[in-house]
């Protein structure tokens, strides 16, 4: 039973209880999983901060996926007539990438910080539905393989990551790529659907006591944001995958143009995902390092309403844009000038973020840590590709701009200048609270000047070469075509190529650095960035519980508050206690009793009945049998299972004898 | 569904309750269907831009026999009566009457996806295939996944009445009967607009 017994102090410890507990035996088929050492400890777990790292290392493993195939894409491009890849593979490869990237990387990793860090920064001791959570990961994990297996049964989905229609059709796509791609999706959406149910539950739900909404850190409240972005958009994608499928597998014609279907259907429902989809991206980046600024730079973030509403601005105005993915498609002028003005119109909120970041950092005692300098980063390279999506926003510029190197080199600065930028300023902030360990900071400052040089070699000479006309998803060029002078293709071509690898070198020093770090017995200090917010008002790493005692929260950065005081004489703060010292007044009114969730065995076994009832779509309908009917079985035995067990429930019993803590 | 009920209820007055006070799972589930307005909406959407769109096969008003689904429709919009029922009985704790209720709003479910299959079948015999057209192919799709969440909604209800037999019910059993019916309803009310723009308006 997870149930924490801790004598509390000063109360005397309550006499084991006389009565054995009844066994009322197992609710669903499958016991309660108790052992919990090895890999039944994460296999099984619910908990939140498991999961969390659990999503961290499956994003990491796709981000490398993803960007060996960015390589190949750069490699193949390096020099005239390339031959690393043929037509095929090259479309295979640039699907895969970006389909990777966005659901497989950014997705999950903004989720794995998501879930780690909101119970801790609301003071919560778990999320909502833990058991959702875990079923969560499995989906993301299961459906991030599925997607992948594809390479390996015929060739993976080639229609791109939008996969406009009837491109996606069986004349143009004729392998299962297109099937892997579209059920894989479907996966990744339920893992985000149900996590964003849960985190928005979680948030509104779940505060410690007095921390009212303008009183979140800034980070959860972009989660927040996120979630409901989320809540709303994969929806809407999950119908247009279901189009797709019914056309390819059932004889749909949902896309068929000699049936007299209207062809941008698919765009609309795509877009309608898509843009909002580009916010989920960007808005957990924009929460890290709003927490980041203010700690190195010693200063409260400027004007926290702001960047709050903000926020939630970009999100509503997110939904109101979709159509400027779609210029060159022959809208009208109507719907043209209006996507457009809405367009610019979004870049307001966003400016008012980056003047908030600028002014918090402006008179501070800034220490540039790696962290600060990734989210330093972020603010200059996401600005940079913020104002090429300005151009972008100007139809008839657009025009131009649609499916050359331009758009490819505007949406890399604010991914991967903005976004994985924000990620990694959060990998070395949080670190030393999630392993209890700080990243070398030395192989740090590598990590990012190198990072920093390698995206600007990459992406920015992709801005030329979208003005020069040279298309996206070119599989290859000629030298006859290149050009001459400055602006030729093969120069900057090969600059691209160069700045990629310079890139790989930077990403991979910080794996290096995870190693390094792994490796060496040092231990983190409690507080080692002096920080403000909720998460680090405990242990590195935190308790199973989180905390001993759910804090009362008065203030925003309410553990900066309790470190420090404004001096009435001065108006300067001052320490008045440690972090130590925090922890320990916390520790001394530690709750008696703290109840967490039990571990379970149904989130992965409803899981792994979708990858089945998947294959069985594509291949035989039998196996989707075979899967449903793991499907109910899980369901049920879930449904039935409560999700604090009693002693009698677990295999074997355990009863009554408590100890600590004794689940995974 | 049952995590957030133990929340609230096995923590009891040791704990604070929600910050909202709404259960964990009231909200949850009010998200949840937020959600599924969207995928409604993407689902209509194609059905309107799709409804007149008829290459070959029979049109919307060849094959449509709206006093059939009429009644039907009223069957459904009932269930949502007999739902109200169950969820007051089960908060009066009173057992057999949430079982009669529950089991009478399943039956009624039932009936209208009966009459679903069979249209579906007259539709088909008719020569109204899933392919025939874009008709044909986006009327299916919107009808069908509406029939399914009612199936979904029917083995839930089904479900309880088991449940609830065998006392095995983890949770609060009255909010359990009140979640299932915050879907019922959903789903009923979401029928009343793909009636409306299927069957009432004329392309």
């Amino acid at each position: 039973m997870a149930i924490i017994e801790r004598p509390a102090v000063g109360t005397p410890v309550l006499p084991e209880s006389p009565v054995a507990p009844t066994p009322v035996g197992t609710y669903g088929v499958l016991r309660r999983p108790v052992t919990t050492t090895g890999w039944k400890r994460w296999v099984f777990t619910v908990d939140h901060k498991k999961l969390g790292i659990m999503y961290g290392v499956t994003a990491m493993f796709f981000f490398i996926v993803g960007g060996i195939e960015a390589l190949l894409i750069r490699l193949q491009l390096a020099a005239p007539d390339g031959k690393v890849l043929n037509a095929d593979l090259y479309n295979q490869m640039f699907t895969m990438h970006a389909t990777t990237m966005v659901f497989l990387f950014v997705m999950p990793m903004a989720a794995a910080f998501a879930n780690y860090f909101l119970p801790l920064q609301i003071g919560a001791r778990d999320v909502a539905f833990p058991r959702i959570n875990a079923f969560g990961f499995w989906c993301l994990l299961f459906g991030g393989i599925f997607l992948n297996a594809a390479w390996f049964l015929g060739g993976a989905a080639d229609g791109g990551w939008f996969m406009y229609a009837p491109n996606s059709g069986p004349i143009f796509s004729p392998s299962h790529g297109v099937d892997f791609w579209a059920l894989g999706l479907q996966m990744t959406g339920i893992a985000s659907l149900s996590g964003a149910v849960n985190l928005i539950v979680t948030v509104l739900n779940m505060r410690a006591p007095g921390m009212t909404m303008l009183k979140m850190p800034i980070f959860t409240w972009m989660i927040l944001v996120v979630q409901f972005l989320l809540v709303f958009a994969m929806p809407v994608i999950t119908v247009a995958l279901f189009l797709l499928m019914f056309q390819r597998n059932f004889g749909a014609t949902f896309f068929d143009v000699a049936a007299g279907a209207d062809p941008l259907l698919w765009q609309h429902l795509f877009w309608i995902f898509g843009h909002p989809e580009v916010y989920i991206l960007i808005l957990p980046s924009f929460g890290i390092i709003s927490e980041v600024l203010p700690v190195f730079s010693r200063k409260p973030l400027f004007g926290y309403p702001f960047v709050v509403f903000s926020g939630a601005a970009i999100g509503f105005v997110g939904w109101g844009v979709w159509a400027h993915h779609m210029f060159a498609s022959g809208l009208g002028p109507v719907s043209v000038a209006v996507f457009s003005v809405a367009t610019m119109a979004i870049a307001v909120p966003t400016g008012v973020k980056i003047i908030n970041w600028t002014l918090t950092m402006w008179g501070g005692k800034l220490v540039f840590s790696t962290a600060m300098k990734f989210a330093i980063g972020l603010i200059v390279l996401f600005t940079a590709g913020g104002l090429s999506g300005v151009t972008h926003s100007v139809a008839p510029s657009d025009t131009q701009q649609t499916d050359t190197y331009y758009v490819v080199a505007h949406f890399h600065y604010v991914l991967f200048g903005g976004a994985i930028f924000g990620l990694f300023s959060g990998f070395y902030y949080w670190w030393p609270k999630v392993f209890g360990k700080l990243l070398n900071e030395r192989l740090g400052s590598w990590n990012f000047w190198l990072m920093t040089i390698g995206m600007n070699l990459t992406f920015g000479p992709m801005h030329i070469l979208g003005l020069q006309g040279q298309p996206r998803r070119m599989y290859v060029w000629t030298e006859a075509r290149a050009g001459e002078g400055f602006f030729n293709f093969a120069f900057w071509n090969l600059v691209a190529s160069v700045g990629s690898l310079i890139l790989a070198v930077g990403v991979l020093l910080f794996l290096v650095n995870v190693w390094i770090t792994w490796r060496r017995p040092e231990r983190a200090p409690l507080d080692p960035w002096n920080a403000r917010s909720l998460e680090w008002m405990t242990s590195n790493p935190p308790k199973e519980h989180n905390f001993d005692a759910i804090p009362a929260v008065a203030h925003l950065d309410e553990f900066f508050h309790r470190k420090y005081e404004e001096d009435p004489a001065t108006h300067t703060m001052r320490q008045v206690a440690t972090a130590e010292q925090v922890l320990a007044d916390l520790e001394a009114r530690a709750d008696a009793h703290i109840h967490m969730p039990s571990p379970s065995y149904w989130p992965i076994v409803v899981a792994l009945a979708l990858p089945v009832i998947a294959t069985g779509l594509i291949y035989s309908h039998l196996v989707a049998l075979v899967g449903g009917i793991v499907l109910l079985f899980g369901v049920y035995g879930w449904s039935l299972e409560p999700s604090t067990a009693p002693d009698s429930d677990m295999d074997p019993p355990t009863n009554g004898a408590v100890p600590a803590v004794h689940h995974g | 569904m049952a995590e957030a009920a133990l929340h609230g209820a096995a923590h009891g007055a040791a704990h604070p309750h929600t910050s909202t006070g709404l259960s964990n799972v009231k909200l949850g589930m009010w998200v949840f269907l937020g959600s599924e307005c969207l995928l409604f909406g993407g689902l209509i959407s194609t059905y309107m831009l799709y409804r007149g769109r008829v290459s070959q096969g029979p049109t919307p008003a060849q094959v449509f026999d709206i006093p059939f689904t009429s009644v039907s429709s009223f069957v459904l919009l009932m269930s949502s009566l007999t739902m109200v029922l169950a969820v007051s009985a089960a908060k009066l704790g009173d057992d057999r009457r949430t079982n009669l209720w529950l089991t009478v709003t399943a039956l009624l479910g039932a009936t209208f996806v009966g009459g679903q299959v069979y249209e579906f079948t007259a539709f088909y015999n008719e020569g109204l295939g899933f392919g025939t057209s874009l008709f044909s192919s986006s009327f299916y799709t919107l009808t069908g996944f509406h029939g399914v969440h009612v199936t979904v909604g029917i083995i839930m209800l089904m479900s309880l009445v088991g449940i609830f037999r065998r006392s095995r019910v983890p949770g609060s059993k009255s909010e359990t009967v009140e979640m299932v019916g915050l879907y019922w309803h959903f789903v009923d009310i979401v029928w009343i607009v793909i009636f409306t723009l299927i069957y009432l308006i004329p392309v």
